[in-house]
């Protein structure tokens, strides 16, 4: 009883986080985002607000296959010690859990790039979040058509 | 129980210039179960990924990844490095489980 009634109040919490979340975003990026998500780039970014631009995700428009989507992230950046993309988190919005990954990036990498395959359970938006070493968070999204869903079912 | 990490492969272009921007391309076998399947008898087959993957050059970091289950089996990362002087990247993978895979690539400038 007692642990149903605290599931109960975190579950009702973690569904407050994500409506402050969706909120908070700009619109475009929020639009028709899944609580479950917004609450993830909270946990991550905390109540900042990213602005849209500057991180471009490329993603193939329509995959066959969900298993294996080859995702590549590109962030405008000169990459100096001044000036450079910390970190770009990914995230799928309508799979079981949101987070896909997290790239960590230095100025010795020259440019900002990540390449890598991703799993996509349906139809989605993917969505990347950039942080700078001003502080500053950008934003941007891509969604990829699934014609066979990639989370084992 | 975990399951095997492959051996890690790595690739860097044949002919690296000082201060030449290059990419980095890895793979490792692993299956990357993402706890979400259940076998037959309907039981949750329990998470078992890398969760990890880091690139340092002569002790510096260069580039890391959080992973998660989202990304496919046998993960394939990618990313660039600028070739400003010879020198050892040390690149390691690990798993949920704590188990490591560790592998040096030398990377030589051309004349």
């Amino acid at each position: 009883m007692m642990q149903a009634t605290t599931l109960g109040r975190r579950g009702a919490l973690a569904a407050a986080a994500g409506l402050v979340g969706l909120s908070l975003l700009p619109k475009p990026a929020a639009a028709q985002m899944e609580p479950a998500t917004a609450a993830a780039i909270r946990k991550i970014i905390g109540e900042r607000t990213p602005e849209e631009g500057r991180v471009q995700l490329r993603l193939p428009p329509i995959a066959e296959n969900g298993n294996t989507v080859p995702l590549t992230v590109t962030v405008e950046s000169p990459m100096t010690a001044a000036d450079h993309v910390k970190a770009v988190h990914v995230f799928a919005d309508k799979n079981p859990t949101p987070d896909v990954a997290t790239f960590r990036f230095s100025p010795a990498m020259g440019r900002a790039q990540a390449d890598t395959r991703i799993r996509l359970g349906q139809t989605q938006d993917v969505i990347a979040v950039a942080e700078m070493s001003d502080g500053k968070l950008y934003i941007s999204r891509a969604e990829v058509k699934v014609t066979i869903g990639g989370c084992g079912g | 129980m975990a399951a095997p990490i492959g051996q890690p492969r790595v690739r860097l272009p044949a002919q690296i210039k000082a201060g030449e921007v290059i990419e980095i391309r890895t793979l490792i076998s692993h299956i990357m179960e993402t706890g979400q399947r259940r076998n037959q008898e309907g039981q949750i087959i329990p998470r078992d990924i890398i969760k990890s993957f880091t690139c340092t050059f002569e002790g510096q970091p260069v580039f890391s990844m959080d992973l998660h289950p989202a990304i496919s089996a046998n993960p394939y990362i990618a990313f660039p490095f600028k070739a400003e002087r010879a020198g050892n990247l040390e690149m390691v993978w690990t798993n949920d489980a704590g188990e490591q895979r560790k592998l040096t690539q030398a990377v030589r400038l051309a004349e």
